[in-house]
C-alpha cells in the first residue's frame, strides 16, 4: 500500500464519529474607530513599523533621506525610478545589495497594521526580504477594518504568493530584547499615497 | 542618516557597548513609546552578568524513561537561569493576557477554532484529499509520508534529483519530530536554520527548548560563547544587537547560494492548498523566495478548510504565544515562481493513529503557540530541554507519550495539575484532564515505577468516589499543617523542593458550602 493510501486509511479507520458541524465565522464588529488611516497607523507603529505623509512638493518626502542614502533603489512602483530594474532581474539572488525597495501595497488592515503584497506587486518577491529598507505605498481608500475581512479578499485564493507584512523584520530571541532586521528588513515605512490614475 | 546607518557592515570593528546604527529604531517607535510586539520583552529581562554555566537538558538513553526530575534539579541549581527563564516567560504569559482581553470576542474565537479544528479533524481524510487536488491544479508536487523516516527519504530524493547540496530552512517542529536535520548531515546534506534562535540551538548542537523561542532557557552570554565558538565573533562582546546582527551577516550568504529552500506549516488550506508559515524573522519568506527549489513539510493535523477560517486562527496564534496582535510576517505560499519548482511533504507520523486515541486526540487541534508552556509552573522552572522529548510543557506531556509510551512514561507527572495550561490554550484543548488520564494509561501499562504507581492507585481510587475525596482532600490539608517539614518536603514531591506548599485553608469550599449555604436552603 503506498504511504497515501496507508495515512487514508487509517485516518478513515480512526477518525472520530460524531456531527461535528464547520462553525460559520462572523466579520465581527471591528475593534477599530472609524478613522481606519489613523488607526492603520497607530497599529502600524506599534508593531515597529513607521507611517509617513506625502509631502506638498515632494511627495517622497517622508522618505526622502532614507532614499538619498541609499545607493541601490528597486522600484516596484511607477510613482518613482530607481536605479535597480526589477523587471529585468532573472535570479532572487541579484536584488541582495538593493538598500531601500518601494511597493504598493493591494490592501491595508486597520487592526494590525498589516499591509498585503501579492507576486504581482513585489515582481521579485525576494527584493522585500534581501533589501535593507522598505517603503510601502498605500492608498488610504485600501484599508479593510480588521483580519476577518482582510480574509474575505481574492487575493489568497488566485496569488501564487500573498504576504501580510506588519512592520519590519523582528527577534527578540535573545533575552527578549527586540531587535529590527533579523533576516529581512530593517524598517518599513508606509507612505499613505492614493494610486495614480 | 548616513550610508553607514543603512549598512551596518560597514561599521565592523565598533564593537561593546553599542554597535547598533545611530538611527536603529528597534526599541522605540516613531512616536517613542516603547516598543513590545514580536517575541519582544515588556520590560528589559537582563541576566545578571556573572557567568553562570549554562544547564543542559535531560540524558537521553535510548528507550529509557526520561528522568525529568533529573534534568530539573540541574536547571533550579542554576539560579540566574533559572530566574532569567521564569521572569522571560511569565512576561510573554502576561502580554498574552492583555492581548486576550483587548479582545471583546476572545472567548468566542477560541470557541470557533476549536469547533473548526474538531471538525476538520473529523474529516481529516476529506480535507487532505482536498488539499492534494487543488496543491497539485496549482502546479505543486504532493508527497505523503508515514513517518519521520519517510519524510527524511522522500526529501533527500528531491534533493539528489536536482543535485541540492545545501539547504536554507525557517523553524519547523515537525523537522525536529523527523531528526531532519541529523539525517541529512548523514547524507551530506548541508541544512542551515535561518531563524536567530534556532540558528543558536543548531550551533550549540541542542535541541529547540520552546515551540516559539527555541534559545529562551540561553542568557546572551550563552549566545556570546556559542557564536564565539562557531561563528568567531568577540567572546565578551554580548550585547544583544551585535549578537543578531553577526547571525544576520553570517547566515546571508548561505540564503543566497542554498540550492534549496524549506519551510514548515502553520496552516494548510483545503480550499486553495496554500500553506501558511507565520514567523517574525521574516526568515521562512527568504527560504520560500530565494532558492530555485522549495519544499514544505506539512503535519497533516494543520490542515483548515478555507482561507475565511484562516482570520480565526491568525487573530489567536500570535496574541496567545507573544502577546502580539499579529506575527510581522503572515505567508501564504500556493504555488511556484515561475521557473521554480515547489513541493509539499504531507507527514503523518503517529498522527492517524492518535486520531484513533479516544482520551486524547483533541490534542491534534494543537496550533503550537506555547501558550500553555509559558504559564506552567513546572516548565517556567525546570526548562523545555529537561523533558528530553521533542515537545515539552504541558502540551508536551500528552503528545510525547503518543511516540513512546515507555520513554516519556514519567512527563505525564510533571505537573501540578493546575489547569492554567487549559484556560490559555487558543483551541481548548483539556491538557490537564488529559494529563490525568495518561497518567491512568501509564500505571495501567505498568509503564511507571511501583512507588508512583501506589500513588496513582490510591489517587484513583479517591477521585473515582466524591465522598472520598472530599474527605482526603480535607485530610491532606490538615495534613499540611500538621507534618513536619521532611515529610512535605520530600524527594517524592520533587516540586515542593524549591517552593512553599500554599497555606491549607482553614475549611474546604465544599465543607464551607455544607455548613453555610446547604444549612440556609433548609437541607
Amino acid at each position: 500500500m503506498s504511504a497515501r493510501d496507508a495515512i487514508l486509511t487509517g485516518i478513515r479507520r480512526n477518525r472520530p464519529t460524531g456531527d461535528f458541524p464547520l462553525p460559520e465565522v462572523p466579520l465581527f464588529t471591528p475593534l477599530v474607530g472609524d478613522d481606519l488611516v489613523a488607526e492603520f497607523g497607530e497599529r502600524l507603529k506599534r508593531m515597529g513599523g513607521r507611517v509617513a505623509e506625502p509631502g506638498t512638493d515632494d511627495v517622497f518626502a517622508g522618505v526622502r533621506e532614507r532614499l538619498d542614502a541609499a545607493t541601490v533603489i528597486a522600484s516596484a512602483v511607477p510613482e518613482l525610478t530607481g536605479n535597480r530594474d526589477l523587471r529585468s532581474v532573472r535570479y532572487p539572488q541579484e536584488v541582495e545589495d538593493v538598500d531601500v525597495a518601494l511597493v504598493r501595497a493591494v490592501f491595508g488592515i486597520a487592526e494590525t497594521g498589516s499591509v498585503l503584497f501579492t507576486e504581482g506587486q513585489l515582481i521579485v518577491n525576494a527584493v522585500a526580504y534581501l533589501a535593507q529598507h522598505l517603503v510601502v505605498l498605500l492608498d488610504p481608500a485600501d484599508i479593510v477594518p480588521n483580519v476577518q475581512a482582510a480574509y474575505r479578499r481574492p487575493e489568497f485564493g488566485r496569488s501564487a504568493y500573498a504576504v501580510l507584512h506588519t512592520g519590519p523584520s523582528a527577534t527578540a530571541d535573545i533575552e527578549g530584547v527586540l531587535i529590527h532586521g533579523a533576516q529581512g528588513v530593517r524598517s518599513l515605512t508606509v507612505l499613505m499615497l492614493p494610486r495614480s490614475a | 542618516m548616513s550610508v553607514e546607518d543603512l549598512n551596518p557592515r560597514e561599521r565592523e570593528g565598533v564593537i561593546h557597548p553599542e554597535v547598533r546604527a545611530r538611527s536603529d529604531e528597534s526599541e522605540r517607535s516613531q512616536d517613542g513609546g516603547r516598543l513590545q510586539h514580536a517575541e519582544a520583552a515588556s520590560k528589559p529581562i537582563r541576566a545578571p552578568k556573572v557567568r553562570e554555566p549554562q544547564p543542559r537538558g535531560a540524558k537521553t538513553r535510548g528507550d529509557r524513561p526520561i528522568n525529568q526530575a533529573e534534568a530539573a534539579e540541574r536547571f533550579l541549581a542554576a539560579p540566574l537561569h533559572q530566574a532569567a527563564h521564569d521572569e522571560r516567560l511569565w512576561d510573554l504569559r502576561k502580554k498574552r493576557d492583555a492581548s486576550a482581553h483587548g479582545i471583546p470576542e476572545w472567548e468566542e474565537l477560541r470557541e470557533l477554532a476549536s469547533q473548526i479544528k474538531t471538525h476538520t479533524l473529523s474529516h481529516l481524510d476529506r480535507y487532505l484529499e482536498q488539499f492534494e487536488a487543488a496543491a497539485k491544479a496549482n502546479g505543486v508536487h504532493v508527497h505523503w509520508a508515514k513517518d519521520g523516516a519517510d519524510h527524511n527519504r522522500i526529501v533527500l530524493e528531491i534533493l539528489r534529483s536536482h543535485g541540492a547540496k545545501t539547504l536554507v530552512k525557517s523553524k519547523s517542529m515537525l523537522t525536529e519530530e523527523c531528526g531532519f536535520r541529523h539525517h541529512m548531515a548523514a547524507n551530506g546534506i548541508e541544512v542551515i536554520e535561518t531563524d536567530l534562535g534556532e540558528r543558536i540551538q543548531q550551533l550549540d548542537n541542542e535541541e529547540p527548548s520552546h515551540v516559539v523561542a527555541p534559545a529562551v532557557h540561553k542568557t546572551r552570554m550563552d549566545v556570546a560563547e556559542v557564536f564565539a565558538k562557531t561563528l568567531g565573533t568577540d567572546p565578551d562582546n554580548d550585547d544583544a544587537h551585535y549578537l543578531a546582527e553577526s547571525q544576520r551577516e553570517t547566515t546571508r550568504p548561505y540564503i543566497l547560494k542554498a540550492d534549496a529552500g524549506m519551510t514548515g506549516c502553520n496552516f494548510a488550506i483545503a480550499e486553495t492548498g496554500s500553506v501558511v508559515t507565520c514567523t517574525n524573522e521574516g526568515n521562512a519568506d527568504l527560504s520560500g523566495n530565494v532558492p530555485p527549489l522549495q519544499i514544505h513539510s506539512i503535519g497533516i493535523e494543520k490542515i483548515i478548510p478555507k482561507v475565511e477560517h484562516l482570520g480565526v486562527f491568525i487573530r489567536l496564534l500570535s496574541r496567545s504565544a507573544l502577546g502580539s496582535p499579529i506575527t510581522q510576517y503572515t505567508s501564504h505560499f500556493r504555488a511556484p515562481r515561475k521557473g521554480t519548482e515547489m513541493h509539499m511533504v504531507l507527514v503523518d507520523n503517529g498522527r492517524s493513529e492518535r486520531l484513533g486515541m479516544e482520551e486524547f486526540w483533541t490534542s491534534l487541534k494543537c496550533i503550537r503557540c506555547g501558550a500553555c508552556m509559558n504559564t506552567c509552573p513546572v516548565y517556567r522552572r525546570s526548562g523545555g530541554l529537561s523533558y528530553g522529548a521533542t515537545y515539552s510543557g504541558p502540551i508536551g506531556l500528552i503528545i510525547d507519550p503518543t511516540f513512546n509510551k515507555r520513554k516519556y512514561s514519567t512527563l505525564p507527572f510533571s505537573s501540578t495539575m493546575n489547569g492554567s495550561c487549559t484556560n490559555v490554550c487558543p483551541v481548548k484543548i483539556n491538557i490537564h484532564e488529559q494529563i490525568f488520564a495518561w497518567r491512568k494509561v501509564l500505571v495501567e501499562e505498568h509503564q511507571i515505577p511501583a512507588l508512583k504507581q501506589g500513588m496513582m492507585k490510591a489517587a484513583g481510587a479517591v477521585l473515582s468516589r466524591p465522598a472520598a475525596y472530599r474527605a482526603a482532600i480535607g485530610a491532606a490539608d490538615s495534613a499540611l499543617k500538621v507534618l513536619p517539614r521532611f515529610a512535605v518536603y520530600n524527594p517524592l514531591n520533587t516540586w515542593g523542593k524549591k517552593r512553599e506548599m500554599p497555606e491549607a485553608p482553614r475549611q474546604t469550599f465544599h465543607a464551607w458550602y455544607k455548613q453555610n449555604r446547604m444549612k440556609d436552603t433548609g437541607r
